[in-house]
């Protein structure tokens, strides 16, 4: 059997839902843990204070704002070589998740500037990024919602994710070119696992695995409520024939 | 060379529309396409001229030779009669031949901004494109909407003339007759089944 | 392909309004910015470039949604996609058309407009350079956003929307030249990024463009 057959709509229907509410309460699960460990039972960092905490909204939304994108580009690349309608669906379903990630990382970024550099917004190359990034997930959903037609929807949507991701990289790179590190914000970061002990590193990981289900999760909801629109769509254009 | 069409399934809006849709044109031979409205004639034709994708089924004729026309004939208003049929010749890699002009009646108004065209005189401008593109297949989706009988009569000897005369093919949809000797082809009994396989919908059925 | 690039400066020249259109654009909004941020002379000299380079952005997304907007609506697009010019071609003289109507003449009225904005005097060199180099990127990105959208009606706001994002790079390597050039550092780097943005959006771009094109005629 072939990893394909879960691309046939009904297949990914049948196989989907028992698997979702488990994905759904190991994702809330961990995300809870995750965070009320990380914001309650770590020692407070002693150059930080307890600002620094908000590391544990901020480091996994970040981290699945660009990998929802990346995770369209796959499911785009899929739909245009191999034509599978959940693929296009599933591209189509991640991008409001995508966009929800971008703000989560964008505000709660903006709530850790506010007390570390005392302003609310820096143009800092990785902010801008996500800024850029924001402005590339709204053009995607909204061709989605300007095109009637599915498959041509699909289609044009997927050679824009490709086009975009080009461009989107290349924007990350101008943005580093254009604000060489004008302050310190890498080394705030804590994604870089040398840079912080084990005591903040373990409940940031069970978050950023909460983030990673909470995704997936969604994801597969969302991409169930699109093949059921589609479902509706088929039924009644058959109606309509018959 | 001939225009074979096998076992053709088209779609419309991601729904088939015709289905196993078969038939030759000779060298020489022109065909004409019957049906209601909304049988698929469009489709059909566009389907046949390249533009949309065949779900099922083969369509052969030499691919350098194919053209298509629809009622939307591409006229520029601001370039003249002869501006645009010598752009058309240009992008088809062929000097102007100015005696589609006469054929087409276009002689006193070559040199006229196609603005000033009457509706009638500007499907002339949109036929006579045909005239100058030298190719061999014609798929043609209602020609003469808007065209006097002078003007139809005027088409259809273009058409057996200088056309299907030195070996051209036509498929043509159209609801009036246009005095050509040509066959027809009533797309009723090709009328895709409501339960036809295929199209976008399918595979959430 | 020359034909249709040919054709479609005619009936540019013809209409009119093609290139003042944009242009005009382009004098107003460098004339409001003054107005904005108030007339001191230091600010603006040291904003001018940042300012040329937006508005002349601007003024080039204008008139984008006008490249195959009409084509598709009178079938000419159906009868080129059916013709022997492949579509990757119809997109490329569509660009150079665009730039040739809009990029070229905003590139041209560019150190005019930097006078009124006090931009400082070695920069002019710089400005006219960066947008010669970097405009072709603009019409090139902008013909693939107006292919995306040729099907979709009153797509104008939406071809902004998917068109200003790509804008980025450009605007940002673009604008980088003429300040470093202002205050007179080294202009390298950036100048070779935005050549090789505008050389790969023009390898690239008409491929995706047609393609676009292809699915929307379907």
């Amino acid at each position: 059997m072939s990893i394909w057959e879960y691309a046939n709509p009904k297949k990914f229907m049948t196989t989907t839902a028992p698997v979702l509410p488990w994905v759904f309460a190991i994702a809330i699960a961990a995300t809870v843990i995750g965070l009320v460990w990380g914001f309650f039972f770590t020692p407070e960092a002693e150059n930080f204070g307890s600002t620094v905490k908000i590391i544990y909204l901020h480091v996994p939304s970040a981290l699945m704002a660009i990998n929802a994108w990346l995770m369209m580009l796959v499911a785009s690349l899929i739909w245009l070589v191999r034509r599978h309608h959940v693929s296009a669906l599933a591209a189509k379903a991640a991008a409001p998740v995508g966009i929800a990630m971008t703000l989560i990382a964008l505000i709660t970024g903006a709530i850790w500037g506010q007390p570390t550099w005392g302003t609310w917004w820096v143009w800092d190359p990785r902010l801008t990024s996500f800024l850029i990034l924001f402005l590339f997930y709204l053009g995607y959903v909204a061709l989605w919602s300007a095109i009637e037609d599915p498959d041509t929807a699909a289609d044009l949507t997927s050679v824009l994710c490709m086009v975009g991701s080009v461009f989107a990289l290349l924007s990350r790179y101008a943005v580093n070119f254009w604000n060489q590190g004008l302050h310190q914000g890498a080394s705030l970061s804590m994604d870089k696992a040398e840079n912080v002990s084990n005591v903040y590193y373990i409940p940031l990981l069970i978050s950023m695995g909460g983030f990673v289900l909470l995704f997936i999760a969604l994801v597969i909801l969302r991409t169930r409520t699109e093949i059921r629109l589609r479902r509706i769509g088929a039924l009644q254009a058959r109606a309509r024939r018959s | 060379m001939e225009l074979r069409v096998t076992d053709l399934k088209c779609l419309r809006g991601g729904i088939p529309v015709l289905d196993g849709v078969s038939f030759a044109v000779p060298a020489g031979q022109a065909l004409i396409l019957r049906g209601p409205n909304g049988i698929g004639k469009t489709t059909l034709l566009r389907t046949l001229a390249g533009l949309q994708p065949a779900e099922a089924g083969e369509i052969a004729y030499p691919a350098e030779e194919g053209a298509y026309a629809s009622h939307e004939d591409g006229i520029k208003a601001a370039l003249s009669v002869r501006e645009n049929l010598a752009f058309w010749a240009s992008v088809y890699g062929r000097a102007m031949d100015e005696s589609v002009l006469r054929a087409f009646d276009l002689v006193d108004l070559a040199e006229r901004p196609a603005a000033t065209l009457s509706s009638g005189q500007k499907r002339r401008l949109g036929l006579a494109r045909l005239g100058v593109i030298g190719r061999k297949v014609l798929f043609l989706d209602e020609p003469t909407i808007s065209l006097d009988r002078f003007s139809v009569r005027l088409f259809a000897d273009f058409l057996r003339d200088q056309h299907l005369a030195k070996g051209g093919i036509a498929v043509i949809a159209t609801h009036i007759d246009l005095g050509l000797e040509a066959p027809e082809l009533d797309l009723q009994p090709f009328r895709a089944a409501p339960e036809a396989t295929g199209g976008s919908h399918e595979a959430f059925l | 392909m020359i034909a249709l690039l040919m054709r479609d400066l005619r009936l540019a020249v013809r209409a009119g309004g093609g290139f003042g259109l944009g242009l005009a654009f382009f004098l107003i909004v460098v004339v409001l910015v003054p107005f904005g941020v108030g007339p001191n002379s230091d600010l603006l000299g040291k904003i001018a470039p940042g300012i040329l380079w937006v508005a002349a952005l601007l003024a080039a997304l204008l008139s984008l949604d006008r490249i195959f907007a009409l084509d598709y609506e009178d079938g000419s697009l159906a009868l080129l996609a059916t013709s022997p010019l492949p579509m990757e071609g119809a997109a490329l003289s569509k660009a150079v058309a665009h730039w040739l109507t809009t990029g070229l003449p905003l590139t041209l009225a560019a150190p005019a407009l930097g006078a009124l904005l006090n931009l400082p005097g070695p920069a002019y060199s710089f400005l006219f350079v960066s947008l010669i180099i970097g405009t072709p990127a603009l019409s090139v990105i902008g013909t693939f956003g107006a292919a995306l959208t040729i099907g979709i009606r009153r797509g104008g706001l939406l071809l902004s929307l998917l068109v200003l994002p790509l804008y980025v790079p450009t605007l940002i390597f673009g604008a980088e030249v003429v300040r470093r050039g202002a205050e007179g550092l080294a202009t390298a780097t950036p100048l070779i990024m935005l050549a090789g943005i505008t050389a790969g959006a023009i390898a690239l771009l008409p491929f995706a463009a047609a393609v676009a094109l292809r699915i929307n005629l379907r």
